[in-house]
């Protein structure tokens, strides 16, 4: 008898400590999948036994509670910082794979400037060669090569100088041709690249690229638009086993940058075959890159799929290993670190099955779907094309058994007006309806007659006849012609029509819906005629509906159960059926449960039901109703904790933690937390962040669906009314708030505070007339239902006015109007003002703001701190810069804040978290706002006053009150040091965004600097958001462009003053260089824009492209009109890539942390846990 | 419908062939490779239930078949998807034109989750028109028994047939138990003849003085009903030329060895199987396709021949390798079609032997 002798590998050393590098704050390209990849990672190798010790300087995540890892820093991802942390914690691993493009930017930088040898630092896991060969175009060609993998023709421009830049360029141009992609080497998101089509665009993008690129290097490739894209996770460990996680495939096809694009997984339109030949390709690649841990490749593959070409490897995790983490549940960021400290996939336990390896390749048994969300509901002016830079701010994932549902649903969740299903632009009709008259008609369906008439893509179908047509054109005008007459100009209206845009999928679903043969649509847009296909049977559903109409909700109709039956599975909501057969959506749910139809919840195991498993997390499709369920509803007491969504502009990671927090706690009270959130980036679809996961739209059905099957509801019974599970809406953002009142309506019991506090606050009127009655001041407003009205009121209070309507986020749509030109100008062109939607009016008070958070238990109200704006009132308080405590707010002043504080929160009868903002003037301290919920600075006041802000209000949601938890009301003592918080931006990345900050939110993350000396913490934060201008260096002379307001000319001189002593010369527009000269300090002379300079002036725009500037420094007159030409000053800023600041005060803030005095100061590090004991986590 | 003969019914819609056909039923868990799983002589005899939902999205590549017909009783999905081609070229067309029945519409996780606890079942996709579930059930406990039934005779050639004529290349004998098409490219592609023998063939015919190495490829059914190929085996094994056993070619050898076999509750049918080589700590990721294992640690010692390879799932044995002989034996699929390539390897450590030996 022989048994097998198991293999005993050789051993390899564990490191004894780790440091783990973040990704800093969250931008487009680079967003909360570092926080989910850096949290797992830190948790595994904890459990490895290694000690953590974690960089980060977004104090919004999760990874960055002190309980994630065993050290915690709170610094600059900057060179200096890093070696002083590595200095006094002397790791002997350095994990930067897990951070994104910019910790491995940072590892390598770390490596050329000595810090990891002279450390004796090892890198772990992927070795910097790898990273270098995977980011260095030339080498990975080579590399390409030698394992005979075809890429797509391409050419390197660099150069020692300028002009051999140029040359190059000269060269690329000639031998690739256009169209051609611009790729700049080592840079984040796509930033620099671009597709161009034209001469002078191409020129353009090489200059754009060339400075994007820290290495001055830019690739030039032959452009594959409209090949297929396909991507593969795959990771290695260092014994060779490779595996491929997953496989995922664009609907949009090449051309749109990934994060941007539809994406599918696993492969649907891919034979066994081909799958397999780019899977090989993958692994291949890997192996020869010595990858250790997680690695994403890229493929183009022709539409018929004979040829294929490599375009890109990411040697790290990235958002699309987030996606395809979630999307099988294999948890590859764990994973990958497991693998940097020295284990191999064939020892890590599968903890999804419990029972097999972690070396095998998920099997799904269902569709995912991702869509990207854009910002551009928040920057109207932008440039809304696609292409091979990344806009997208965040993404939402949906789980069913086939692509219709699972697009419905991910549709569903993107949470964005007029986005689900059946969205249509009305500005589209007319469009549709001439497209549709010329393309769509009988005759057009005639499937193999269709084919025969299409013969090149710019030539599509248009049908050969003169039958009459109408349509309405943009004026709302009736149109006749025929099809022959109009049929010229139908495939350029087609095809400008269906550009890559963030509402490409809209509208080519309102042309299939118009009849528009899905061959016209393909041949237009290039996507694969499978998934046209399977979106007609969505729109085919949709006709089927609308046709039966009010048949739909006849229980005694078989057609009508049928009906129902199939567009439940293809995950349509109530809502959109009852909108379709014109019922509503009540009569669509009553039908539906007489019917006994009821979603199932099935699990993501990796194993297709292959083994049993143990994960907990699950989503729901109707494909398994009926089916038995595959567990049982939760342990009670249990509830549910509703997240974020996909992260947009205003709710972003740090609702993320709130939510990630709020289960933490609950399930350390003995409770199950049941979490739902549809955003695979986050920590919160962490499968081990709650009790159970369900990963579902943020819809009040799918959340009500959810409450009831864990309130065991089944088919055949409801769930007790009585004994719903309770639901948690504080925690995340805007979007559950927004579901609080729907929820409640169906019988869902709220913990923490009840929705009559979330209305009272919410609603303005009723909250202006609470602080009437608490006698508390606020800034005089009122409600108009109309353009008339609203400038009645305007008058009464004085100009400026704030304009805003109710229930909204990051302040969209709130504007300021300064005369009533202005003011009805901005009620007519937001169309948002009617009886059903008024608008808010109020005086817009200038002045100091302070923002505040507090926990209120309904007897005691506990303020952690108070947060000062170093930015006056108008700046959106997600894009201040924050300072705590306040350096410039009197102690009476600063007892009245936290008075009218409690008087609120008690009047409210708020329990739980509340985060309000006051206006401190001379003639007294306004209330602005209050909202009963977490707000986007918990997890900054947290960490920074020590209060688990989040702990609390959970416990006190539960029962507890703050002085049985050991707490007391009122205003904590201040802390021995100054804490800011900073703002990133990613306006760079949008082309045609306005920079310049005002009451729309524009930030995308945020940074900490914490030091003795404010000027330190601030010039640590400003930093770390990239808000520090360059400083001078030997034989230059820095530019900067000043260009100021009036009313800001107080702060110009201390401007003036820090820039001087950092080495900058000073450069400005007439009045600005006058306020200058007063003061005694030199200006060059530059003209105003659109004036023809005079004398010795500098034209505005040419200064700044001529590439000595290094800051502009332009606050904006506030008075519209002024406002433009300013705009197109911070444009060419940002075409030149310099810093571009639009509040006086940021600007002094930027020039003062250049004060060589600090210099050193900066690189001096804490752990957070020395400033804050506990740093504001639940006490583990 | 789809009846199963514990009682489990299944309604749905059928897209296959408008006939009655029943099986042992498999679980399937691919992503991509209906095809050729269809196409697989090893899936004779056996209602393939895919766990994947959609199926038939890119249609059919001629190209891509396993054998000149399906040899499965019938397929179960949850959703039969068309790709945009002509009729030809679709999966229902290749089914219904072999009278291969289908059934659309089921929760295959569902069916793949009682069939995970109930382990091996019966199941019968019955007539379209046929309502009654108790006739159906009855029906489902008529279908003879997998192990019961021969399947091999059914799906091996009559004749033998050559592949290549360039006499210079070594030649490869495969003994045909259900070849998959993709066992010959994969050899052919590595500079060698190829002649296809039947199940029966004489071993002196597979032993002729040209040949230099000895395939057993898979096939479907029990190697415990074998003993013409295992006796066969031994004669291989006595011979020393080399050899290549692969799925039911593995059986086989473990079976001429002296080892047992045994039928696994739940079998292995899918893509993403981890296989480690015990004596290079390789892990590959593996086609599987089988119901029987060879049990280990019923292998004699004074066999020669030591477990070389298992599966990490569930250690089962995956490979036998021969102390002095050029032998080796594969559970796994490593011709992959469908799954990964990654274990190729295997079949140039058997063509590097032919050569050496030639």
């Amino acid at each position: 008898m022989t048994v097998p002798t198991p293999y005993e590998r050789p051993h390899r050393p564990k490191p004894a400590s780790v440091l783990i590098l973040g990704s800093g704050p969250v931008v487009i390209g680079q967003a909360a999948e570092f926080d989910y990849a850096g949290t797992q990672a830190c948790r595994a190798l904890r459990a490895e036994g290694v000690r953590t010790i974690l960089v980060n300087s977004n104090p919004a995540t999760i990874m960055t509670d002190p309980t994630v890892a065993d050290v915690v820093y709170l610094e600059p991802l900057t060179v200096p910082a890093i070696e002083a942390v590595i200095a006094r914690e002397k790791p002997e691993g350095l994990l930067a794979g897990l951070g994104g493009q910019t910790a491995l930017n940072l590892a390598m930088a770390l490596s050329e400037a000595g810090v990891l040898e002279r450390h004796s630092v090892r890198l772990l896991g992927t070795p910097l060669e790898a990273i270098r060969m995977a980011e260095d175009r030339e080498a990975f060609r080579d590399l390409l090569d030698r394992l005979a993998q075809p890429y797509s023709p391409s050419f390197i421009v660099e150069g020692v100088d300028d002009a051999a830049r140029r040359a190059s360029a000269e060269e690329a141009l000639a031998e690739i041709g256009l169209p051609a992609i611009i790729r700049p080497a080592f840079t984040l998101g796509g930033t620099g690249g671009g597709i161009v089509e034209t001469e002078d665009a191409y020129w353009e993008r090489i200059r754009a690229g060339l400075r994007a690129s820290p290495i001055k290097q830019v690739m030039v490739e032959r452009c594959l638009v409209g090949w297929q894209e396909v991507e593969y996770e795959v990771m290695r460990d260092a014994e060779d086993t490779c595996i491929a996680v997953c496989s995922m495939e664009n609907v949009d096809p090449l051309g749109v940058h990934t994060g941007d694009s539809i994406v599918v997984a696993p492969v649907q339109t891919l034979t066994d075959q081909v799958h397999q030949r780019l899977r090989s390709a993958a692994l291949a690649i890997i192996r020869a890159l010595g990858v250790e841990g997680g690695c994403n490749v890229q493929f183009a593959l022709s539409p018929d799929s004979t040829e294929y070409a490599v375009i890109e490897v990411n040697p790290r995790v990235s958002r699309s290993s987030a996606l395809a983490s979630k999307a099988t549940g294999y948890p590859i960021a764990r994973v990958a670190a497991q693998i940097a400290a020295g284990r191999t996939l064939a020892e890590i336990p599968n903890v999804v099955t419990g029972t097999t390896v972690a070396a095998f390749e998920p099997a799904l048994d269902y569709v995912v779907v991702k869509l990207p969300r854009f910002p551009f509901d928040k920057f109207p002016a932008a440039d809304r094309r696609l292409g091979s830079q990344m806009k997208a701010t965040g993404e939402v994932m949906a789980i069913d058994r086939t692509f219709g549902a699972a697009l419905n649903k991910a549709l569903r969740g993107l949470e964005q007006a007029g986005a689900g299903p059946l969205g249509e632009d009305p500005s589209w009709r007319s469009t549709f309806d001439y497209l549709a008259a010329v393309y769509a008609g009988p005759e057009a369906d005639a499937g193999a007659e269709v084919d025969a008439k299409v013969d090149a893509w710019a030539d599509p179908l248009l049908p050969d006849d003169d039958t009459a047509i109408r349509w309405v054109d943009e004026r709302g005008e009736a149109c006749e012609s025929t099809r022959f007459a109009q049929r010229s100009a139908a495939p350029i209206v087609l095809r400008q029509f269906l550009e890559p845009s963030d509402s490409r999928l809209w509208r080519l679903l309102g042309l299939l819906r118009r009849g528009v043969p899905q061959e016209v649509v393909r041949r237009a847009t290039g996507i694969s005629p499978w998934f046209l296909a399977e979106m007609g049977r969505n729109l085919a559903l949709e006709r089927d509906v609308r046709a039966l109409g009010v048949r739909l909700v006849d229980a005694e109709d078989p057609e009508a159960a049928s009906l129902l039956v199939t567009a439940k599975r293809a995950a349509f909501s109530d809502r959109d059926l009852g909108l379709l057969a014109g019922v509503g959506e009540a009569a669509v749910r009553g039908a539906r449960l007489a019917l006994g139809l009821i979603p199932g919840y099935a699990m993501v195991d990796t194993c297709a039901a292959e083994f049993a498993a143990e994960t907990p997390y699950f989503y729901s499709t109707y494909a398994s109703a009926g089916s038995p369920p595959e567990a049982p509803p939760v342990k009670r007491p249990a509830a549910l904790v509703i997240g974020s969504g996909p992260v947009r502009i205003g709710q972003g990671i740090e609702f993320d933690y709130c939510a990630v927090q709020a289960a933490d706690v609950l399930r350390r009270e003995g409770w199950s937390a049941v979490m739902v959130n549809s955003n695979p980036e986050t920590v919160s679809t962490d499968f081990d962040a709650s009790t159970r996961l369900y990963f579902e739209s943020l819809d009040a059905e799918s959340i009500r669906s959810i409450i009831e099957f864990e309130s065991g509801a089944t088919g055949t019974h409801p769930a007790d009314a009585a004994d719903l599970l309770p639901a948690v809406v504080a925690f995340g953002g805007q979007t559950p708030l927004n579901l609080a009142a729907p929820l409640v309506a169906a019988g869902v019991p709220l913990l923490g505070s009840d929705l009559e506090a979330i209305d009272q606050a919410e609603e303005r009127t009723r909250f202006s007339a609470l602080l009437d009655r608490l006698g508390i001041p606020q800034p005089e407003g009122g409600m108009a239902e109309s353009i008339e009205e609203a400038l009645t009121l305007a008058e009464r209070i004085g100009y400026p006015v704030i304009v805003r309507p109710s229930f909204v986020i990051g302040g969209l749509a709130i504007d300021f109007a300064y005369s009533p030109e202005d003011l009805a100008r901005h009620l007519a062109a937001a169309a948002i003002v009617d009886p059903d939607r008024p608008v808010r009016i109020d005086r817009f008070l200038e002045g100091l703001e302070v923002d505040v958070d507090a926990i209120s238990d309904g007897t005691d109200v506990l303020i952690p701190g108070l947060l000062e704006h170093v930015e006056r009132a108008g700046v959106h308080s997600g894009d201040s810069i924050g300072v705590f405590p306040p350096q410039h707010v009197s102690e009476g002043d600063q007892a009245l804040i936290v008075a009218t504080m409690e008087r609120i929160c008690l009047a409210l009868g708020a329990r739980g978290l509340v985060n309000a903002q006051f206006i401190v003037r001379e003639d007294g301290v306004y209330l602005i706002e209050v909202n009963p919920r977490a707000s986007r600075t918990v997890p900054f006041m947290s960490k920074v006053t020590g209060v688990p802000m989040v702990e609390l209000a959970v416990r006190i949601s539960l029962g507890a009150t703050l002085a049985r938890l050991g707490w007391s009301g009122g205003l904590r003592p201040e802390p021995p040091f100054v804490a800011v918080k900073a703002p990133a931006f990613s306006t760079a990345k949008l082309k045609g965004v306005d920079p310049s900050v005002g009451p729309f939110m524009q930030s995308t993350g945020e940074v900490i600097g914490i030091a003795v000396d404010p000027r330190v913490a601030m010039a640590k934060a400003l930093t770390g958001a990239s808000l520090v201008p360059p400083r001078a260096s030997d034989g230059e002379v820095p530019l900067a462009l000043l260009s100021i307001a009036d009313r800001d000319k107080g702060g110009l001189l201390d401007l003036a003053r820090a820039l001087v002593r950092a080495g900058y010369r000073l450069a400005a527009t007439a009045g600005t260089r006058a306020a200058l000269a007063a003061a005694g300090f030199a200006a060059m002379p530059v003209a105003k824009l659109g004036a023809e300079p005079v004398g010795d002036e500098a034209g505005i725009l040419g200064l700044i492209a001529d590439g000595r500037v290094r800051l502009v420094v332009n606050t904006p007159t506030p008075r519209s009109g002024a406002v433009r030409d300013a705009a197109e000053i911070r444009h060419a800023a940002i075409a030149e890539g310099v810093l571009c600041l639009t509040a006086i005060e940021t600007g002094v803030a930027a020039a003062e942390a250049l004060d060589p005095a600090i210099a050193d100061a900066i690189a001096v590090v804490r752990p957070i846990t020395d400033w804050v004991p506990g740093g504001g986590a639940p006490a583990g | 419908m789809l009846a199963l003969e514990d009682g489990t019914v299944f309604p749905g819609i059928a897209f296959g062939a408008s006939v009655a056909s029943g099986g042992d039923l498999v679980v399937n868990t691919s992503q991509t490779g209906y095809q050729e799983i269809a196409t697989d002589p090893s899936y004779a005899g056996q209602v393939v239930v895919m766990t994947y939902p959609l199926i038939g999205n890119y249609g059919r590549l001629m190209a891509d078949d396993q054998s000149e017909r399906p040899w499965l009783r019938g397929l179960v999905v949850a959703h039969a998807t068309a790709a945009v081609l002509d009729d030809a070229r679709q999966l229902a067309t290749l089914l219904r034109t072999n009278g291969i029945p289908a059934i659309a519409g089921v929760d295959t996780r569902a069916l793949a989750r009682h069939l995970r606890s109930s382990g091996c079942l019966r199941g019968i996709i019955t007539q379209p028109g046929l309502t009654d579930p108790d006739a159906a059930i009855a029906l489902a406990r008529t279908v003879p028994r997998w192990e019961d039934q021969d399947f091999v005779a059914q799906v091996s050639p009559a004749v033998v047939r050559e592949v290549g004529d360039d006499p210079a290349t070594p030649l490869v004998a495969i003994v045909d138990f259900g070849l998959k098409a993709n066992i010959v490219n994969s050899l052919r592609r590595r500079g060698v003849r190829v002649r296809v023998l039947p199940y029966n063939a004489a071993a002196s015919d597979v032993l002729a003085s040209d040949v230099t190495g000895v395939v057993l490829s898979p096939g479907p059914g029990d190697p415990a009903r074998l003993d013409g190929p295992v006796a066969l085996s031994r004669t291989l094994i006595e011979d020393g030329r080399p050899l290549l056993g692969i799925c039911l070619g593995h059986q086989i050898v473990g079976r001429a060895a002296g080892a047992e076999t045994s039928r696994l509750r739940f079998g292995h049918h899918g893509a993403n199987h981890p296989v480690q080589d015990l004596d290079t700590g390789y892990v590959q990721v593996t086609a599987q396709n089988h119901e029987v294992q060879v049990v280990g640690d019923s292998l004699p010692a004074r066999s020669g021949f030591r477990v070389s390879q298992v599966n990490l799932n569930d250690r089962s044995v995956e490979g036998l390798r021969h102390a002095d002989k050029p032998i080796e034996t594969v559970q796994y699929h490593p011709e992959g079609a469908p799954g990964p390539l990654d274990a190729l390897a295997v079949f140039d450590r058997f063509v590097d032997a032919c050569r050496r030996g030639a």
